[in-house]
């Protein structure tokens, strides 16, 4: 239900008060704005002239769209924790809480035939590229109704344009330079986002994507989601240099704020004019925080003080900052803010309840779609007595 | 039936003069195994607006080996890419580029060197399709020589076959002769799933007979399918790439003696011809496999373990021997190298003590 008014809110583009009538019913004020200017945090420039926008605009409907996927984000990553401590998720669960205006902001400014590319961090992006909650929950859970039908988990998350989640430290980014060589190619006025953390930051194949995507004038934003820790390592203990925006040296990098929503996607606005307009490649250092650990097998408090963890959530949450700037502009009250809380809250309670009682797909689906074009029909088992047959299931997103 | 002095003695008596390869050649094209995968690209290229080519030198320079001569000539920039030497970054491009909607053709400039990118072939590549539940494809054929080339040194020599093959996922093939270069090429281009190319340096000169089919646009021969390049009833030999070449001097030099080898050119390496190796066997009850690549965990090995498992097992007259490469790095001086790489005398060998013949 709240999905479906964020699709509405998306068709319409601009605000149409009817769409969220029944929505808003009680709680309409008179006099309330259907969008709002606000200034962007300053941004740090890298062999750049022009800086991205000093000033965003956000609708009625953005301001909506952004503060409900952001808290659906949030409260999305907590029920996982939840999950992984009754240990309904294994292996492997890196919680995106807090980092939250990045996918929001970033996803804002994406066009249809753009693309994203990140590393395990995923499931927030994974929601804003189109994955239902219920098919990231269940993916976690390892279920069938996971969007990888429980085959991949935590860590491969894929919808069309967005190539993942991917569990190797640093080699989405070449891989997303590549999508966006394919863009290029193919001429389809398509970028390609490639994601990656301040401790893959000093990947050598980062350097390798960089200078290649500015030899070729590659459509790629490459972007640093900086939260100070690679794992349990401090940005100053793995860095020499930790200007991140800067490292791709010959490549023009831009410093963002991470939790100010608006000001990534004008950002990226920024960044989808550069590429479109055959200026090759950008690197973007958006800096932001994560409250969890690195994953659920770290508490995340070895390393950094709980009174550090403190002041980034009192003074410098996303989601808190954006509702006082809408709430201030008139875009919206904090009562229907709360009912969407309420309702996210109810959307991720039927989410977790999919997640624990949907069944796994049947063991015979271990041996499926290993390939596209499979040339043998049997399947090695364990031994050699029971084979099992390889099938095809599922429809290929990218056919070409 | 046993090899008995008599059945030699027939052998001899009736042996006629086989030529290397038993398909028939319905007009005589002499073709090299460069031109083969040359105009196999070419033709592909030309075929499909999506497929490209990648590598260093692949350009410009008409490839280190000239594999890809006139290529970029007649194509341009934007389809035939010189890379820069940063093959965990450009492998990952290829792999980006074929997950956003292209068929890239990556080259490594010999395997040795995809070792810096094996995490790109491997865990972005081949476990893809998988991990998104048949949702993600990637089209991407990596190309390259493979193995030991003449004195070249050991980190340049190693065959990668048994390493690729290994992965479910991927698809690789092992071409020995022109026809094997050009049909399996193409196959490996028009093939959805990632599949490893292993060429060979040193069969890039050769020349082989190829009929007009073999030369026809649509020429495609099935991944995963062995060739019996020689029929015989008393032992089978299987090899790969050039070792399929070494299997063939051995078996035309046993055949003066009357022992009559059946020699598989396996073609591909996963999917492993299984079927076939175990019908020859079946038949002739006598397996030497043959490779030059290092005996642990090698080729021969999977053979051997699969021919254990199977029915061919209850048709054994004695116990399958694998001549593969010496398992020691490889060295440069000239008599060490011959001496790590199977020679003709060392399959004679192996065949006699198989089948217990002087």
């Amino acid at each position: 239900m709240l999905s479906k008014l964020i699709k509405n809110a998306l068709k319409q583009g601009q605000t149409n008060q009817r769409a969220l009538a029944p929505f808003m019913t009680g709680v309409r004020k008179a006099g309330m704005a259907t969008e709002a200017t606000f200034e962007t945090r300053p941004y740090k420039l890298h062999r750049l002239e022009e800086a991205p926008a000093a000033q965003a605009t956000c609708t009625r409907d953005e301001a909506i769209l952004f503060y409900t996927q952001m808290q659906m984000i949030r409260r999305m990553e907590s029920a996982a924790g939840n999950l992984y401590k009754e240990k309904a998720v294994r292996g492997f669960c890196h919680l995106y809480s807090g980092q939250e205006a990045i996918c929001v902001g970033i996803k804002g400014a994406l066009r249809p035939q753009d693309s994203v590319i990140t590393a395990y961090r995923d499931h927030g992006w994974a929601y804003v590229m189109g994955c239902t909650v219920n098919s990231v929950m269940a993916e976690l859970t390892g279920r069938s109704q996971g969007m990888s039908r429980g085959k991949g988990g935590s860590m491969h998350m894929y919808t069309k344009n967005f190539y993942g989640g991917n569990g190797i430290v640093g080699a989405q980014v070449p891989v997303g330079a590549g999508v966006a060589l394919a863009n290029k190619y193919l001429d389809n006025n398509g970028i390609c986002v490639a994601l990656y953390g301040d401790g893959a930051a000093n990947q050598g194949q980062l350097f390798e994507a960089y200078n290649m995507a500015k030899l070729m004038d590659l459509p790629a934003v490459f972007i640093c989601e900086n939260n100070g820790y690679g794992m349990g390592t401090s940005v100053d203990r793995a860095s020499a240099s930790t200007s991140y925006y800067t490292r791709g040296d010959y490549v023009p990098g831009i410093w963002i704020d991470g939790m100010d929503v608006l000001s990534v996607r004008e950002a990226l606005k920024y960044c989808i004019d550069h590429c479109t307009s055959g200026k090759g490649p950008l690197v973007l250092e958006v800096v932001t925080y994560r409250y969890s650990g690195h994953s659920m097998s770290d508490p995340g408090t070895s390393y950094r003080t709980r009174d550090e963890i403190q002041e980034v959530r009192q003074t410098r949450d996303p989601i808190m900052l954006f509702k006082e700037k809408i709430v201030s502009a008139d875009l919206a009250t904090t009562e229907e803010l709360k009912k969407i809380d309420i309702d996210v809250r109810k959307e991720i309670d039927e989410a977790v309840k999919v997640a624990k009682t949907d069944k796994e797909i049947a063991v015979q689906e271990l041996a499926a779609d290993i390939y596209s074009n499979p040339l043998e029909t049997t399947i090695r088992g364990t031994t050699p007595f029971d084979p099992y047959t390889h099938q095809r299931i599922s429809k290929i997103i990218n056919l070409h | 039936m046993a090899l008995t002095t008599t059945r030699i003695a027939k052998t001899l008596a009736g042996s006629l003069v086989r030529s290397f390869s038993t398909s028939r050649v319905v007009a005589a094209n002499q073709l090299i195994v460069r031109d083969a995968l040359n105009s196999a690209l070419d033709e592909e290229m030309e075929r499909d607006e999506t497929v490209f080519l990648m590598g260093e030198e692949v350009a410009q320079y008409d490839g280190a080996y000239k594999v890809s001569r006139g290529l970029w000539k007649k194509y341009g920039d934007k389809r035939v890419i010189d890379t820069p030497i940063t093959e965990s970054g450009f492998a990952g491009i290829a792999v980006g580029a074929a997950m956003g909607g292209l068929r890239p053709v990556c080259e490594f400039m010999t395997f040795n060197f995809s070792m810096q990118a094996i995490d790109h072939v491997i865990n972005s590549a081949s476990k893809t399709f998988y991990m998104s539940a048949g949702m993600l494809h990637v089209p991407i054929v990596f190309r390259g020589p493979n193995g030991s080339a003449a004195g070249v040194g050991a980190q340049h020599s190693q065959c990668f076959g048994a390493w690729y093959s290994h992965c479910p996922g991927l698809k690789v093939v092992s071409p020995y002769s022109s026809e094997d270069c050009r049909g399996l090429m193409k196959a490996a281009i028009r093939d959805s799933d990632p599949v490893v190319v292993l060429e060979n340096e040193l069969m890039y000169g050769t020349a082989f007979e190829v009929s007009d089919e073999v030369l026809s646009k649509d020429f495609v021969i099935p991944i995963g399918k062995a060739k019996i390049e020689r029929e015989g009833q008393h032992i089978t030999l299987v090899a790969h790439s050039r070792a399929v070449q070494l299997a063939l001097e051995a078996a035309g030099a046993l055949a003066g003696e009357g022992v009559e080898c059946e020699v598989i050119n396996l073609r591909s390496l996963r999917p492993l011809d299984e079927e076939a190796i175990v019908r020859s066997v079946t038949k002739t009850r006598n397996l030497v496999t043959v490779e030059q690549g290092w005996p642990q965990s090698g080729i021969g090995s999977e053979i051997c373990a699969r021919i254990v498992e199977s029915p061919a097992f209850h048709y054994l007259e004695s116990p399958v021997v694998r001549v593969t490469g010496v398992d020691v790095p490889m060295p440069y001086a000239r008599s060490l190298e011959v001496a790590c790489i199977p020679q003709q005398h060392d399959v004679v060998k192996a065949v006699k003590k198989v089948l217990k013949i002087q």
